[in-house]
């Protein structure tokens, strides 16, 4: 680590909670942002000579704020009548003081931060970008590359995205209870987003966007360190860990997409798997389970079997029957059919996902697991079809590239001599 | 005279080091870790997983489990245990027990990520 490292992490980590406050304060986010960035320039200079503060949260707060209310004092004096007790209220040194010692608004500040990020006119890219920018301080050019876009382009959508964001009413009362878990959901659930961004990614795309997941991760922990007695949060978080530590083993060196029960388990990252199914143990002993939590406890079934005959799929059908109840969707069922086909073999998976052919006409996904099951049962010309169609909708090459090692199989099956049907 | 060597960092911090950083400094930990091995005086080593995994008992009648590391500074760290258990539950278990023994106060239970037994004999 260079000297000023340290810098950047404290600034980084305190960033969530210092825009939060000075949010809080302003009520706008422009001069909120700009306060913030006001103060980081002082902390560059000041701390390399003065060291870290104590809480440099509050270091922040306070001087990005004082450095706000000097320039609004100093435009003032070029307009012909100031209006003093408009910022009177706001420059007390004593409140200054308060605000350190006082860390009870910190958690909603950091809510109604990210809560403002996921207005629900905004579409789903618009609320990610705008939280990678605001909430977590990512760049322009930083976001706009993890999104494989121009950076002019990632710029105007997030311009864009803040101007309907100001437009809104931001929620600046302490929210109630009802409230609150309604924002926390709606948080949660674009954490969620901002993780599968960068979880969907191709093996060519991988790397680039990593960081995504990363940063979901470092969110999902920010929001369970304020809310430390939600399961679906610590389930939230243990799902992200769980899936992001088989990341060094979903792509092969080509970047071709590797099947989970073909992963090599040695690249798998222990570690998050330990942080993720202490968690996923911790959220199961308040008996109040949710869609997280399930996912959670899927992933963590896959994660504890050492080999892919030892995953305990009886488990994971019950699991995805309890989500098919919470939050029916075909995807979920086609989830589960996979799980079906492990412990009551293909005939049976395939007669669950039959009735989801009309709602997953055009998912990649629908027309390869159900080419899967029809080539297990040996139907191998309705396999081909199936498999075919997969092609024409696949998202990305590495998905295309996957299903043709199927039909490749396929055709080598079908030649007279050396069928090798039975050994799957 | 054993003593306890307690590790305090920015978790934030350690948690933002690249999995190159981590190991580099895992790397010079070994070598004086390894030092103190070879001379048979070196105990139990462990690395605990992040404070949002934490859970906190207090010991209280009934004792009161709160979700969280232990975040009052009016008490202070008086010792630890180490114990196996095949999950949080009985790791609570074990903290009532010892509780029920020992009244007052509190248990912060934290799994733990990695240890080595270490060389000590005792």
């Amino acid at each position: 680590m260079t000297d000023t490292a340290w810098i950047d992490t404290a600034l980084t980590s305190a960033r969530p909670q210092a825009v939060g406050a000075l949010l809080r304060y302003f009520r706008n986010l422009d001069t909120a942002e700009e306060a913030f960035q006001n103060a980081c320039l002082r902390a560059l200079k000041s701390w390399p000579q003065n060291g870290p503060p104590r809480d440099p949260a509050a270091w922040l707060i306070m001087v990005g704020r004082n450095v706000a209310i000097d320039d609004i004092r100093r435009s003032r004096k070029q307009e012909p009548l100031p209006e003093d007790e408009a910022i009177s209220d706001l420059d007390d040194a004593a409140e200054a003081l308060a605000e350190r010692l006082d860390g009870s608004h910190y958690r909603d500040d950091i809510l109604r931060l990210l809560f403002i990020c996921c207005h629900p006119e905004l579409p789903a890219t618009q609320q990610i970008a705008l939280a990678l920018r605001i909430v977590s301080g990512l760049t322009v050019k930083q976001i706009a590359r993890a999104f494989l876009v121009t950076e002019a382009a990632m710029e105007q959508r997030i311009t864009r995205a803040k101007a309907r964001v100001a437009d809104a009413d931001v929620p600046f009362e302490t929210p109630g209870a009802v409230e609150r878990a309604e924002r926390l959901s709606a948080v949660a659930a674009m954490i969620y987003l901002i993780f599968n961004e960068g979880y969907s990614a191709s093996g060519d795309t991988a790397e680039i966007r990593s960081p995504l997941c990363e940063e979901a991760i470092r969110l999902a922990r920010l929001l369970l360190r304020l809310f430390q007695s939600e399961p679906e949060i610590m389930g939230l978080t243990a799902l992200l860990l769980l899936q992001h530590a088989r990341a060094a083993a979903r792509f092969d060196a080509e970047g071709a997409f590797v099947l989970l029960d073909d992963q090599d388990r040695s690249l798998w990252n222990q570690k998050m798997i330990a942080e993720g199914l202490a968690l996923i143990d911790k959220a199961m002993r308040h008996r109040r389970s949710g869609p997280y939590q399930i996912q959670a406890a899927i992933a963590a079934l896959h994660a504890r079997a050492a080999r892919p005959e030892d995953t305990d799929w009886t488990q994971i059908d019950l699991l995805y029957g309890a989500l098919e109840i919470m939050q029916p969707s075909p995807v979920v069922t086609l989830n589960r059919a996979v799980a079906v086909s492990k412990v009551r073999g293909a005939e049976a998976a395939l007669e669950l996902i039959e009735p989801l052919g009309q709602r997953l006409s055009s998912y990649f996904h629908f027309f390869g697991v159900r080419g899967a099951f029809l080539m297990q049962l040996g139907r191998n010309d309705e396999a081909r079809v199936a498999f075919d169609r997969a092609i024409a909708l696949a998202n990305t090459s590495a998905e295309a590239a996957h299903i043709r090692m199927h039909l490749d199989r396929l055709m080598r099956d079908s030649q007279p001599h050396g069928s090798e049907i039975s050994k799957k | 005279m054993l003593y306890a060597i307690l590790c305090y960092h920015d978790e934030d911090t350690v948690g933002s080091w690249t999995k190159e950083q981590d190991a580099a400094v895992m790397k010079k930990l070994a070598v004086v870790q390894g030092g103190l091995t070879k001379q048979g005086r070196l105990g139990p080593v462990a690395r605990l997983l992040p404070t949002t995994s934490a859970t906190t008992l207090r010991k209280d009648d009934p004792p009161l489990v709160i979700d969280g590391p232990y975040a009052e500074t009016k008490e202070q760290l008086l010792g630890f245990y180490i114990v196996d258990c095949n999950n949080l539950d009985e790791a609570l278990d074990v903290a009532r027990d010892l509780g029920a023994a020992n009244p007052g106060g509190a248990y912060e239970i934290r799994p733990v990520g990695m240890m080595t037994p270490g060389s000590l004999k005792t």
